[in-house]
């Protein structure tokens, strides 16, 4: 993979290093195995049945499975989601029913409850990828069933083989392996990858659209069909930190992965949509002439919050893999200082601007041992806690201040206009402490 | 193979969690990927606890599959009794260990650990959450409180009993345990133990000593009573105090076995409910329809309260409990109705608007279902949600209870007198009739949420469809039937929390008269004909 460090990139890491280091490049991660407390891919689900609204996601799994997406997605809210889960019962591991004649069941009732749909995605788990029911196959013989009126696919979101947010990327790898090969006179295009908010999407379009950049699809597409050809033509720049499956799929395909730092905060933002502004060849007068105002509302909405988090000593337990960003742009733009910096899994590569600008003396944390986690956390003592929601209470009950890190899964916070937002979403714990007259 | 968009109730495992996490001193090792350890969040959110549930989780991942997945259990199991010092361990698999048979009770002998392991098998694909709760609780009770001698008890001592059935994440548990307890008081009862909730596994070393026990959720605790029963000869208050003549029955109960006098107690309770009930501003309630769904235990006390203490009438009772559904199906025959024994809540959404009811008492679910169709509801059982938990005092066992339980149940429905405004205003022009009652101010149909209201709009999520469904209290129900456009409009004049019942009043009516189609004289004449 090709590594484009846009100039002026290469100059922020130099400056944050102050010794002429690479900021965090060089710390070697605390690498942990024990328990891990972040979800299963299977959740991401949540986010992403609301952004292809075409799209049903069947879950083929257990009832835990099942539990876990009402839980955590708060079902109830929906009547009827774009999503649920085909439970597997003792007949089928007994082998008293064929599975796949029971998925298949279960597959022509919902369509039959359901003609809105477009795309079928079977969701592999553990009991499935235990069992080793073969969903691709499954996925195969529906499709030559039922195509082109409905399109399935089939990806794993299982516990044991992905955490929260690399369901995204084994869905964004499938939808990928199902596009056509452009041909090699295509005409150029970017593909942002990963999925964000409408409203960030059609905001980065507009920017894309003045700065030139004609030929701009994202990943995924609202309506599922909508993925255009892919191949050397495609110039990938991934909007989300945890796409490595599908980045190495694109690679693969003869695409340009451009790394950037990720768009979070007006810093991100920026050197990220410089990332594809030099890969496109748009000049740099007016590249700033079309930022300037985004950048300069950025700046204006996160110094808003800076007071409150200035000088504040935040940990970060793993969720998302989208720590180090955070991590940096709380670091950078709003003056944190970072004490730990979790993550499920740190991809080295896709990371390296976004950990080349955070100081040397950050601890990173691949992998967990939630335990030991803890405990240094509490020998820490940090002025914010960014965890899991198993974790949040636990810690307020002890005094200290905490955010829920999947909000940051939840809420639009890349891009320029959502910077003052981010900064908003670790402000308002300490903001509300200081509120606050009652004591624990 | 079952699709499945939602369950009244997770898999058994977090129905072990449900009872280790409302004990003390017990920790629970569970053989699970880590995707598993979101059910903590039920705890910490859903209860706000103050700790993590005392669950490690192994968090096996798909490398360690064939390779060393029990020596990861053996790993957590060690470094759980290091760290966590319990009392006692229960260990077991989740859906997908169970798939991968390291068997971690026989794992965890093997390390000869200081403290009791207390195995457990979940059939993660048979069973459910209750069902989890009551297995882990009798096999502590009987891990626990097996071979003991009871001690023998001081001459003249006051009797003494267990209160049996509480856990984490019980509708009201933490109240009705108060509430119980001080009535038990009242009889000059001791309390001995309360397990699950509260308990360490050394207190169920004493179950033995009391003299009877109190199950106040048979789901939860029916197996270990029954077990304490042949095993100790200790004696089960079946009654289940909920609602004022269930409180007054338990008390003459515990009070025949204990050898006490319940009457003061009785006529001492500081009980508002009766009287409530009994006062004339109350005859509004008389005959109202209300549909019921929940566990067993709160579904079947739930309709008594209604039907017998406050004059309503039931026209739907049904349970997600299916090991209790004979004890549901007797009850719903005493009211006329027919059970419905479901865990599919499309299933029970068909059956509320199949009954018309004015008012549904159901589960968080149920909640949801009402306010889309526009009707009153109270939430009596599992599986809670965050205001399952409130603030103040609020039990649903005992007198308290009782009082608590006429707030709940009647304030969803239009006040009385309120009623009779609205039905004289009707026609006033101010007064707009798509307009909410006051009672369902909370109401956000169709604004927030991806609602489809009916099964025949289910296809088309179309908000329009949904609102006139509703508001004219659901769609006919005699398919051939048609409306002339003048009663049409004079149905609309009806107030619409009665419309739904006017409409299907007149549709039968005119079906059996035979009239076709339905004018304004129908719609009288079916009014004269069935009173109000
Ligand atoms: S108000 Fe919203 S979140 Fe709360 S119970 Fe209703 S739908 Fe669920
Ligand atoms: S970890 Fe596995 S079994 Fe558990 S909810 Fe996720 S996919 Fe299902």
């Amino acid at each position: 993979m090709n590594r484009h460090v846009p100039p002026h990139v290469a100059a922020a890491e130099a400056r944050s290093s102050g010794e002429g280091g690479l900021g965090c490049t060089d710390v070697v991660p605390i690498k942990e195995r024990g328990q891990h407390e972040v979800f299963c891919g299977l959740t991401s689900i949540i986010w992403l049945h609301r952004k292809v609204q075409d799209a049903f996601f069947l879950i083929v799994g257990s009832r835990t499975c099942a539990h876990l997406m009402q839980s955590a997605a708060g079902v109830m809210i929906f009547a009827e989601p774009r999503f649920g889960t085909a439970i597997i019962d003792d007949r089928d591991l007994s082998g008293m029913a064929d599975m796949y004649e029971e998925l298949d069941k279960v597959v022509d009732r919902l369509i039959a409850r359901r003609p809105d749909i477009r795309m079928l995605v079977l969701v592999g788990s553990c009991p499935s990828e235990v069992i080793k029911l073969d969903l691709g196959r499954a996925a195969q013989k529906l499709n030559a069933r039922m195509a082109p009126d409905v399109r399935v696919l089939s990806y794993s979101g299982s516990g044991i083989e992905t955490t929260f947010t690399q369901g995204e990327d084994n869905f964004l790898h499938a939808l990928v392996e199902a596009t056509p090969k452009a041909a090699p006179d295509a005409p150029r295009q970017l593909l942002v990858a990963g999925c964000l908010a409408d409203v960030v999407e059609d905001q980065f379009a507009r920017i894309f659209e003045a700065l030139g950049i004609g030929n701009v699809h994202f990943l995924p597409a609202r309506a599922a069909g909508d993925l255009p050809p892919v191949g050397t033509n495609t110039i990938v720049l991934m909007v989300q930190p945890y796409l490595t499956e599908t980045a190495k799929l694109l690679t693969r395909r003869g695409a340009d992965v451009l790394i950037a730092p990720f768009p979070l905060g007006e810093e991100g933002t920026t050197a990220w949509l410089k990332a594809a502004a030099d890969a496109f060849g748009v000049p740099a007068d007016r590249f700033d002439a079309i930022t300037m105002a985004g950048r300069e509302r950025a700046a204006k909405a996160v110094s808003l919050y800076r007071e409150r988090l200035d000088g504040k000593r935040v940990f970060f337990f793993p969720d998302s893999q989208m720590e180090p960003s955070l991590a940096r742009f709380l670091s950078r733009e709003a003056g944190a200082e970072i004490i730990e910096v979790g993550t499920p899994y740190l991809n080295k590569a896709h990371m390296a601007p976004d950990l080349a600008l955070l100081p040397g003396s950050v601890r990173l944390a691949e992998g967990q041992h939630v335990d030991k986690q803890i405990d240094r956390c509490r020998a820490d003592d940090p002025d914010l806690i960014i965890c899991g929601m198993g974790l949040g209470n636990p810690f307020e009950a002890e005094g200290r201040t905490t955010k829920w890190s999947i909000e940051f899964a939840f809420t639009p916070i890349q891009g320029y206009e959502q910077a003052g937002d981010l900064a908003e979403l670790f402000a308002r714990p300490i903001g509300r402490r200081d509120l606050l007259q009652v004591e624990v | 193979m079952q699709l499945t968009v939602w369950t009244y109730e997770g898999p058994p495992h977090v129905g072990a969690m449900r009872v280790a996490t409302g004990m003390k001193g017990l920790h629970y090792v569970l053989h699970a990927p880590q995707g598993d350890t979101y059910a903590d969040l039920l705890f910490t959110m859903i209860e706000r606890r103050k700790q993590r549930p005392p669950v490690t989780y192994t968090t096996f991942q798909a490398r360690d599959l064939g390779a060393d997945t029990a020596e990861i259990f053996k790993t957590a199991c060690k470094e759980a009794v290091d760290r966590f010092d319990p009392q006692a361990i229960i260990v077991g698999a989740s859906c997908t260990a169970e798939l991968i048979q390291d068997d971690p009770g026989g794992l965890a002998k093997t390390l000869d650990l200081s403290v009791p392991v207390i195995p457990l098998e979940l059939p993660s694909y048979q069973k459910k959450e209750n069902w989890g709760a009551a297995e882990t609780f009798f096999q502590l009770v009987r891990g626990l409180a097996g071979g003991r001698t009871p001690e023998p008890k001081p001459e003249g001592a006051p009797k003494s009993c267990n209160i049996l059935g509480p856990t984490a994440l019980g509708f009201r548990h933490r109240d009705d345990v108060t509430e119980i307890t001080r009535l038990l008081g009242a009889l000059g009862v001791a309390v001995n133990v309360v397990a699950p909730m509260g308990a360490t596994p050394h207190d169920l070393t004493r179950l033995p000593n009391a003299d009877f026990n109190v199950v106040l959720y048979p789901e939860i605790a029916g197996t270990a009573a029954q077990w304490l029963k042949r095993t100790y000869r200790q004696p089960v208050v079946e009654t289940v105090p909920m609602g004022v003549n269930a409180t007054r029955e338990f008390v003459r109960e515990v009070a025949a076995i204990a050898g006490t006098d319940p009457e003061p107690v009785i006529a001492e309770a500081d009980e508002r409910f009766s009287w409530y009930s009994r006062s004339i501003d109350s005859n509004y309630l008389t005959g109202k329809r209300v549909f019921i769904f929940g566990d067993a235990t709160h579904a079947i006390a739930a309709a008594r309260v209604a039907q017998h203490e406050l004059g309503f009438k039931v026209c739907g009772l049904g349970t997600y409990s299916r090991e209790f559904a004979r004890d549901v199906r007797a009850a719903a025959k005493d009211y006329g109705v027919e059970a419905l024994i479901t865990d599919d809540h499309l299933e029970v959404e068909d059956a509320i608007v199949a009954a018309q009811p004015e008012l549904v008492l159901g589960t968080q679910m149920e909640r949801h279902i009402a306010k889309r169709l526009r009707i009153g509801c109270a939430v009596i059982s599992a599986p809670v949600h965050v205001q399952d938990f409130p603030a103040r005092y609020s039990p649903f066992m005992g007198f308290e209870g009782a009082n608590v339980m006429f707030d709940s149940f009647v304030h969803p429905l239009v006040m009385g007198l309120e009623e009779h405004l609205l039905g004289m205003f009707r026609e006033d022009f101010e007064f707009n009739d798509g307009a909410q009652a006051s009672h369902l101010a909370a109401l956000h149909a169709g604004a927030n949420h991806e609602t489809i209201a009916t099964p025949e709009a289910r296809t088309a999520p179309d908000d329009k469809t949904q609102d006139v469904v509703a508001n004219e209290g659901m769609a006919a129900s005699f398919g051939s039937l048609s409306w002339t456009s003048d009663a049409e409009q004079e149905l609309r004049k009806i107030p619409f929390f009665v419309r739904g019942k006017a409409r299907r009043n007149t549709e039968l009516f005119a079906t059996e008269k035979g009239v076709n189609p339905i004018t304004i004289e129908t719609l009288y004449d079916a009014k004269a004909h069935f009173g109000r």
